[in-house]
């Protein structure tokens, strides 16, 4: 390498680095340190200000493992998860295909079905709150008008959590559906020429080109919605506070409690240690064992 | 024969109109019943059945949405958190995805790496140090509290680089041809030319910090300093609760959102998915 190179790498490294710097400082203060100080918090004892006390100690997570409120919590947000990726992704298939036809004004219900994610969670949970009320909500007066028995939604403990998910299922059928209709613009349209020479009617080539050349996005999502399943809050916090009964007591909701209202910043600090972990294994899982069905081009 | 088979296809299309309607209707109805219920008579929100299609205009429920907690200096405090992101997401994100697509430099690959890394932490993992940090710099209820973690954007970097890497090269040369040095050429022909990523990350960055609860819930608790969407949550435990006066609240902080979303929808959906999709 001659002298010339060698300064031009130098030059380019410390030029880039000073590009790189605003981005980078903000990460290592807000993401990275904060990551490590909270495994370290995970296993001290702290006093009320957060700040560490003692020598390291597994107390905590002793204590969260002998919880029966612990497994209840890791329960529920499996549940949740699976709730809402299940209903999210059928609804948004549903939404995709009914928008992927080439018909006039098609872009107009495309705009509708990808509306939701000019949505917060507060509002939309603010919504959804009036919809359930037991006594006038709307939810209730359809039930009534198609004689069907009414349901306690958010205060009955069989109902809560299915009534939480719906609201995120709403939420997210937005994002879902806008890149799902992207997956299937990708499609060439020479393959559902063919597919109709062969014979095939909608199912089939719904089934035997759409599906498995969308899979790759269906992949996506399913990773994508999972992880916010995990860490969903806003619905919770608003709909129902963890109850009834713990019936909609989350990881998240857990550890927003206990370090919020509690002050157990160690313990709260190993909860989320282990929903990271839960979360991590659940993505590792879904890596391999669904990416294995999925088509890649 | 073939008659059968045209009457057949317009068949076919109605059908599949008919779905799309009643889709929509059942997509679109949490928002419509939002607007509904807030200029709704007091009154009619507070008897069986509900009003499931106006039963009046009155938009009185308006002012006084406005009046039962302070939403302005809420939207305002809002606005102001998600510019201060927004414009940073602009130029932190230019800058490093500048970096990423013209600079070579050793060590490239893994500084993206880490850059993508901080996408897959969840929130959780970092809240309660962030919350002490926050807490520990005098800077709750503050603006720089509110945005202060939320600078830097992994994910805009990475919209921002997938643009600026199909910008030819050849302008580069030419620009450094001409003595023109780094932060010139990215100013003056880089962003122009990227007006449209940069547009689909002002929207997407806006939206979600307009739309932030958890952090801002945590670290502001005077009233002058809470942002709209806990503010309107917090109505809930008011005791002049009106559901009329509520959903009015809503439908006042779901405003600029949509407006955003109605002009920037096309953009916003294209760099979405092009970097969800590709990435």
């Amino acid at each position: 390498m001659t002298r010339g190179q060698r300064w031009r790498e130098i030059r380019n490294f410390v030029m880039a680095l000073a590009f790189l710097a605003p981005s980078l400082i903000v990460f290592v203060i807000f993401v990275f340190i904060p990551l490590v100080r909270s495994v370290e918090l995970s296993f001290h004892f702290t006093n009320p200000l957060g700040q560490m006390r003692g020598d390291p100690t597994l107390d905590h997570y002793r204590t969260l493992l002998a919880k029966p409120d612990f497994l209840n919590s890791v329960r529920v947000s499996v549940m949740f998860a699976i709730y809402m990726v299940t209903f999210t992704l059928v609804g948004s298939l549903i939404l995709a295909l009914l928008g992927n036809f080439q018909l006039r004004g098609i872009s107009i219900f495309r705009a509708i079905f990808s509306s939701t994610v000019a949505v917060s969670g507060a509002t939309a949970s603010l919504i959804f709150l009036f919809l359930y009320n037991p006594s006038i909500g709307v939810f209730n007066y359809l039930l009534d008008l198609t004689h069907l028995p009414r349901i306690k939604w958010l205060t009955d403990t069989s109902t809560a959590l299915f009534s939480v998910s719906l609201v995120s299922v709403w939420l997210q059928l937005g994002l879902n559906t806008i890149i799902l209709l992207a997956g299937m613009q990708d499609i060439p349209e020479e393959l559902y020429e063919a597919a109709r020479i062969d014979g095939a009617g909608f199912w089939q080539s719904l089934r035997n080109v759409t599906l498995p050349l969308l899979s790759p996005t269906i992949f996506f999502l399913i990773v994508v919605d999972t992880l916010a399943a995990f860490q969903a809050f806003t619905q919770f916090n608003v709909l129902t506070r963890g109850g009834p009964v713990q019936t909609t007591n989350t990881l998240v909701y857990s550890i927003f409690r206990e370090f919020y209202f509690n002050g157990n910043y160690g313990y709260a600090s190993a909860l989320a240690v282990i929903l990271m972990l839960i979360m991590l294994i659940f993505t590792i899982l879904q890596f391999g064992v669904l990416e294995r069905r999925v088509h890649y081009q | 024969m073939k008659t059968r088979s045209n009457t057949g296809r317009t068949l076919r299309t109605i059908l599949i109109y008919v779905l799309l309607i009643a889709v929509s209707v059942v997509v679109l109805f949490p928002l419509y019943y939002a607007v509904v219920v807030s200029l709704a008579a007091d009154n009619d929100v507070s008897q069986y059945p509900p009003p499931l299609s106006p039963t009046g205009i009155h938009l009185e429920n308006f002012p006084r949405a406005l009046d039962m907690a302070p939403l302005p200096r809420y939207l305002l405090n809002s606005v102001i958190q998600s510019s201060l992101v927004t414009f940073s997401h602009l130029l932190l994100g230019s800058l490093a995805a500048y970096a990423f697509a013209f600079i070579p430099f050793r060590g490239k690959q893994f500084v993206f790496l880490v850059f993508l890394s901080t996408m897959m932490i969840p929130w959780e993992a970092t809240l309660i140090p962030n919350y002490l940090t926050i807490g520990r710099l005098h800077w709750k209820d503050t603006f720089q509290g509110l945005a202060a973690p939320f600078l830097a954007t992994a994910f805009g970097t990475f919209l921002l680089r997938q643009f600026f890497m199909s910008i030819p090269k050849d302008l580069q040369d030419a620009a450094t041809i001409d003595g023109c040095g780094h932060l010139r050429f990215l100013s003056t022909i880089v962003m122009p030319l990227a007006r449209p990523a940069l547009g689909t990350l002002a929207v997407y960055s806006f939206l979600q910090t307009y739309n932030q609860y958890t952090w801002p819930l945590l670290i502001t608790n005077k009233p002058e300093m809470r942002t709209v969407q806990i503010g309107l949550a917090l109505l809930q435990d008011e005791e002049r609760f009106m559901w009329n006066v509520v959903m009015a609240g809503v439908v006042i902080i779901l405003i600029p959102t949509f407006t955003l979303f109605i002009a920037g929808n096309r953009q916003l959906i294209r760099g979405l998915t092009a970097g969800a999709v590709k990435g």
